[in-house]
């Protein structure tokens, strides 16, 4: 086998900037903890409702510098439907579902988030401006997939 | 076989050209992206 | 080391061959009902596309026995999985039949077993889609429930698959024994790679249908293991592209070079790329499943880096074909940097139709490379980025390279030849294509940055501004996705013209008609190592890199499984 000199200098370049590509995602991802959403906890999805955090969903001040906000989703909403939090605090989501597969997808920031019934899904995010962002479900979810959104609302702190 | 028709001899400077074109290609598509993600 | 064949393989087996290098009529019948398949799919495919860009935009609405989910669910089915599928067995047998010589009866029947099989679960899916027991779009996600039947007939496609794969296989071990020593030609390679391939990739989709999904359905399991079902249907569902792909890089390695008048640029690299996507193709199924819980983020990232090692037989590639480029115009007395462009036989359409098949690649590959890159992916996962992704990949590379090959291979099974007129409407049809695309896509890639949903039935989130901002300015616009999807489909009924003139109307083709061969080039395997095709070695090392990257998230999804997930009917 091999190589003429051009396809080399070409490999290595092809390499070297998969490479480079690679390197930046992992060097953020692991040490500035921005990861996608994720996590190993679970539950039982039949008993959500009588579950911590679960049965009582809504947003958790936890210290000065961080809120919970805990979601169940269902076809075709998410419980609770009105979300308030500050702008500039970490904001730590956990979610599961008490039925089929959906998401928690908020456009203009880095949530989006697979809502998989059996696990808790979690993501950490911190609004920079106050302002109403819409919530939806992108992933199909059944014949009223289309009508699962509310909105959150960040507030100037 | 070692005739003048071997194409590792051949001439690919427009090859190598154009792969490196299409490279850089994939690197700004990658680097918009990544730009945009972390202005989110 | 034996690092060599005398003769070049093609041209050597179709001098010692009886049938001197042309399928046999058994073959090219059986290629004819695979593609008749195909093409009866794509017709309803592409219907069911127009139908959901007109809903996108609110310009239509459906039956009450219709909803826009069994519409997506038939135009994904008849597209991607039997558009794709059964072209890619006519080109494969028709190539494996010219290459190694024609079939027994043994491989005879049972490809044409296989295909009866493959087209019996096609058909039987589609009723249950399309009487709405089965609403569950084609990746069927648990625990939305679909009846038993779905699944059965889903399975029944896998195995009709393998049946024609194994038939095929068998075709390759009675000529390798026949041959001992020699390199078998490149076309048979790469099908036996695409193929070995397949196989191992259905084991996951097989695994969940038939353990997870069959007892769950009909009742006798009450519950599933919702991660499990995901990860075992991502095993599949990544190779699965690469199933669609292979092929036309097939036709890219050794069709281009023949159009343009040269030798394949490399045999072993050839060779090489194919074995590098049996090995990187299939442990990086987690790629899709990168923001869901349940596995952690260790081995998230391990198939994220596994995922980019499948890019470079992709760079391999790339340069091989410019080479084959500048190679054939440089022997056509092309001077400078890039003369050689201008040499390229750009009104021969088989040529062309592959060239911008190639050109779409570009953007689809770089957009692979985005969506793989771990938490950039939150910027895309589930939005009409990915949507736009496929259809520069899938929908144009893949799609316009069987287009491209439909141009020829109609004409060399039914003995016709491409007329002027034919050619004429193939030029337009294939520039419309690359038009349409290009807003349909462009305007996907674009919404999907801005958050708009794919597989979502048009809403207004309660009048969200978000919203507005999908339908305002040019790329990011759902009109402009329309525009360009009703450019496909006019693209597309022209293409059903073509292939019915091809195959009732044009007239016969005379002895040495250059539009009714089937062009393979010339491949040098004297200087192509032996253990290249030693299959043993690669299954292996496949293996062992599915084990490193599945063994530890699948054991953790079994052993330190939630309670399980009931069946749920939202339609």
């Amino acid at each position: 086998m091999h190589l003429h000199k051009f396809e080399k200098i070409w490999l290595i370049f092809g390499i070297a900037m998969l490479a480079v590509f690679l390197g930046i995602v992992g060097v953020q991802a692991f040490t500035q903890g921005q990861t996608p959403a994720g996590g190993l906890e679970k539950i039982d999805p039949e008993k959500v409702d009588v579950t911590a955090p679960f049965d009582d969903p809504g947003v958790h001040q936890i210290d000065d510098d961080t809120y919970e906000v805990v979601i169940k989703a269902m076809a075709y909403g998410y419980e609770p439907s009105e979300i308030k939090v500050p702008a500039g605090k970490e904001i730590i989501f956990k979610l599961t579902s008490k039925d089929v597969i959906h998401s928690f997808t908020i456009p203009n920031t880095k949530v989006n988030m697979m809502v998989v019934p059996g696990q808790i899904n979690e993501k950490r995010y911190t609004f920079k401006e106050p302002g109403t962002f819409l919530i939806l479900c992108n992933e199909y979810c059944g014949t009223g997939h289309h009508f699962m959104h509310t909105e959150i609302e960040v507030i100037e702190q | 076989m070692k005739n003048n028709k071997n194409p590792h001899e051949a001439d690919l400077r427009g090859t190598l050209i154009s792969v490196l074109v299409v490279g850089v290609l994939i690197a700004v598509m990658w680097a918009a992206v990544y730009a945009m993600y972390v202005a989110l | 080391m034996i690092l060599h064949s005398e003769r070049g393989p093609l041209a050597g087996r179709q001098t010692s061959s009886a049938v001197a290098g042309a399928a046999a009529a058994s073959e090219r019948k059986l290629a004819l009902w695979n593609i008749g398949f195909a093409y009866t799919a794509f017709l309803v495919g592409t219907f069911c596309g127009l139908i959901q860009v007109f809903m996108r935009n609110e310009m239509i609405e459906l039956p009450a026995w219709l909803d826009y989910y069994q519409v997506l669910t038939v135009h994904g089915v008849t597209l991607a999985l039997v558009y794709t599928t059964f072209f890619i067995y006519a080109f494969l047998i028709t190539g494996m039949s010219k290459a190694l010589g024609s079939f027994g009866p043994k491989v005879a029947r049972w490809s044409w077993i296989g295909f009866f099989v493959a087209a019996g679960g096609t058909v039987w899916a589609t009723i249950e889609i399309l009487s709405g027991r089965a609403s569950v779009l084609y990746t069927f996600y648990a625990p939305l429930k679909a009846s038993g039947w779905f699944y059965v007939s889903l399975a029944l496609l896998i195995v009709g698959t393998w049946i024609i794969s194994f038939a095929l296989i068998a075709h390759y071990v009675k000529w390798r024994k026949a041959n001992a020593g020699v390199l078998s030609p490149l076309f048979a390679f790469m099908t036996i790679s695409t193929l070995t391939m397949w196989i191992i990739a259905c084991l996951g989709v097989v695994a969940a249908v038939v353990f997870m999904y069959i007892p769950w359905a009909f009742g006798w399991v009450e519950t599933i293991n919702v991660g499990l079902s995901r990860t075992l249907f991502w095993f599949f569902g990544h190779p699965l592209v690469y199933f669609w792909l292979l092929p036309a890089y097939m036709a890219w390695y050794l069709v281009i070079p023949k159009l343009v008048g040269t030798k394949v640029f490399s045999d072993s690299l050839a060779r090489l790329s194919f074995l590098l996507f049996i090995l990187f193709s299939i442990p990086v199924g987690l790629h899709h499943q990168l923001t869901e819980p349940g596995v952690a983020e260790f081995w998230k990232f391990l198939q994220v880096t596994l995922t980019f090692m499948v890019v470079i037989p992709t760079l391999m590639t790339a340069f091989s074909l410019f080479a084959t480029f500048e190679i054939s115009g440089r022997q056509k007395g092309a001077k400078g940097l890039l003369g050689w462009f201008g040499k390229l036989p750009w009104n021969d359409i088989r040529f062309t139709s592959l060239f911008i098949a190639m050109v779409f690649f570009i953007p689809g590959g770089a957009g692979g490379i985005i969506n793989t890159s771990f938490q950039l992916n939150e910027m895309v996962h589930n939005t009409l980025w990915v949507v736009g992704h496929f259809h520069i990949t899938v929908g144009t590379p893949v799609a316009m390279t069987f287009m491209g090959i439909s141009f020829w291979l109609i004409p060399y099974l039914t003995g016709r030849t491409l007329t002027k007129t034919t050619k004429k409407l193939a030029f337009v049809q294939i520039i419309s294509w690359s038009v349409g695309m290009l807003f349909m896509s462009t305007a996907q890639h674009v919404l999907g940055l801005l958050g708009a949903p794919r597989r979502t039935q048009h809403s207004n989130y309660s009048d969200h501004p978000t919203v507005l901002g999908w339908f305002d300015g040019f790329f990011s616009n759902t009109a402009t996705l329309a525009l360009g999807g009703i450019i496909l489909f006019f693209s597309a009924m022209l293409l059903m013209v073509i292939v019915f003139r091809l195959w009732l109307i044009d007239p016969r083709s005379e002895e040495g008609d250059f539009y009714a061969e089937f062009p393979v080039a010339e491949s040098d395997a004297s200087a192509t190592p032996m253990w290249l095709e030693n299959w043993w070695i690669w299954i292996g090392i496949a293996v062992a890199l599915i084990l490193l990257a599945y063994t530890f998230p699948i054991t953790h999804m079994i052993q330190d499984a939630p309670p399980g997930s009931k069946g749920f009917i939202n339609w």
